[in-house]
């Protein structure tokens, strides 16, 4: 589908779907008899981004940042280390950066040149990120991309893009929401959302919460 | 290549950015099976992540804008297996294999598979000492080169400050033309938006880009 389509677009049958799904069997055939790749290794490849990694990663370390200063300052200093350091946590590939959100900057993360993203605490990317509308405008219009997500930053804020055009790659702890003062951990990170660790979005409140668990 | 469609920051006319509620990993099976072969093929070390990037770069603009993420990502790995001499066009024509496969140095097994996932590590010893320090005014240099970059044509001849050194890491010019890591020191430069997009720009925005010393010059 083109990149610039509404993400819900559905293929007529016999256009572009099928055609794709034909040739990616074909290359996957090819390269399986020539020995090139094991069909159960592709699996588990998939199974990992599926099931193992995603954006649950990236939650925790923000609500270890919000309880813990200590960490949010090592976080700070070198974010692979310090996400490294949590007990009990898959590592993380280097070179992580954490940027943090306050009342006077708001930090967004994009790549203008293709898509890098930091998967290994966010998992794949939604297509969006990928998307040529983000691509393109982030950078000259970050309000007007905000703005897209429903977003609008208080008057007076001003806005950070980090374009990822190295093999750093860029996390955003967004502030912690009024009203979670002494909340645990666990519940903490149940408020942090992707978009809000790529700077297009931000925590969910207390009640959005509490009326998103209603449901 | 260098001035090429993938090059989008500042582009106009691409329309509303559309999130996507409840979005899943994958649209399509197709697309796990170009992810998986993706990085199954990248195991053996014949190609970059530079040298990757750079074949996605060379799709003509009208395939490259016509296709989805993962369509240009199977566009840019086919392309590879035949340039690397691992699969023959006529192979592909064929959609089986003709010939038995060339002997790889590495091969993703099961087994590295159950791993983690792991980004790997670009960073390099350093040749030489950095020539820039945090602070320090820098502007872009105007390059113009007909192979791969990760200098953004909106980020060329701007003034910047040094924000960061990030270490010195893989130089992605050389490397995406199997020219061998040529480690260059890393910075975090960050430009107001009225440098980049002129005095009627929101005062309020700023940019950075990650620039390697060859991109920069003491302003």
């Amino acid at each position: 589908m083109p990149a610039n389509d509404p993400p819900t677009h559905k293929h007529d049958p016999g256009s572009e779907l099928s055609e794709m799904q034909l040739r990616v069997k074909a290359l996957e055939t090819i390269l399986t008899e020539k020995g090139y790749v094991d069909p159960a290794a592709l699996d588990q490849i998939i199974e990992n981004v599926e099931t193992r990694i995603g954006p649950h990663i990236g939650a925790r370390v923000v609500a270890r940042a919000w309880v813990d200063p200590e960490f949010k300052r090592r976080l700070l200093a070198d974010a692979t280390e310090a996400v490294n350091s949590l007990a009990g946590f898959n590592p993380v590939g280097a070179h992580l950066i954490a940027v943090e959100n306050t009342p006077q900057t708001h930090n967004v993360v994009v790549c203008t040149l293709c898509s890098c993203y930091p998967w290994d605490v966010l998992g794949l990317p939604p297509v969006w990120y990928k998307s040529a509308p983000y691509r393109s405008r982030t950078v000259i219009d970050p309000k007007g991309v905000l703005a897209d997500f429903g977003i609008a930053l208080p008057p007076g804020t001003d806005i950070r893009i980090w374009d990822s055009t190295a093999e750093t790659r860029f996390l955003v702890i967004p502030m912690q929401p009024a009203g979670t003062e002494g909340w645990s951990e666990e519940q903490l990170a149940s408020l942090v959302t992707r978009d809000s660790m790529v700077g297009i979005g931000l925590p969910k409140s207390p009640n959005e919460n509490k009326a998103e668990a209603a449901r | 290549m260098t001035n090429s469609i993938h090059d989008m920051g500042g582009m106009h006319g691409f329309g509303p950015v559309v999130p996507e509620p409840n979005e899943p990993v994958f649209h399509e099976d197709w697309e796990k099976r170009v992810y998986a072969l993706q990085r199954a093929m990248g195991t053996p070390g014949l190609w970059t992540i530079d040298g990757g990037r750079a074949s996605l770069e060379n799709l003509l603009p009208l395939a490259y804008l016509a296709s989805s993420y993962y369509k240009r990502w199977f566009l840019g790995l086919e392309r590879r297996v035949v340039a690397h001499g691992l699969v023959g066009d006529d192979e592909i024509s064929a959609s089986r294999s003709l010939r038995p496969g060339i002997r790889l140095n590495r091969k993703m097994t099961l087994g590295d598979a159950m791993k983690r996932p792991l980004r790997g590590n670009f960073e390099r010893p350093a040749p030489g000492p950095a020539r820039f320090k945090a602070g320090d005014q820098v502007r872009t240099r105007n390059i113009h080169p007909p192979t791969h970059t990760r200098l953004p044509r909106y980020a060329r001849g701007k003034l910047g400050t040094v924000e960061a050194v990030r270490g010195c890491h893989v130089f992605p010019d050389s490397a995406a033309l199997g020219s061998g890591d040529n480690p260059q020191w890393l910075y975090t430069v960050l430009f107001a938006g009225r440098e980049l997009w002129g005095e009627e720009a929101d005062p309020s925005i700023k940019v950075s880009i990650e620039a390697f010393e060859p991109y920069l010059s003491r302003a």
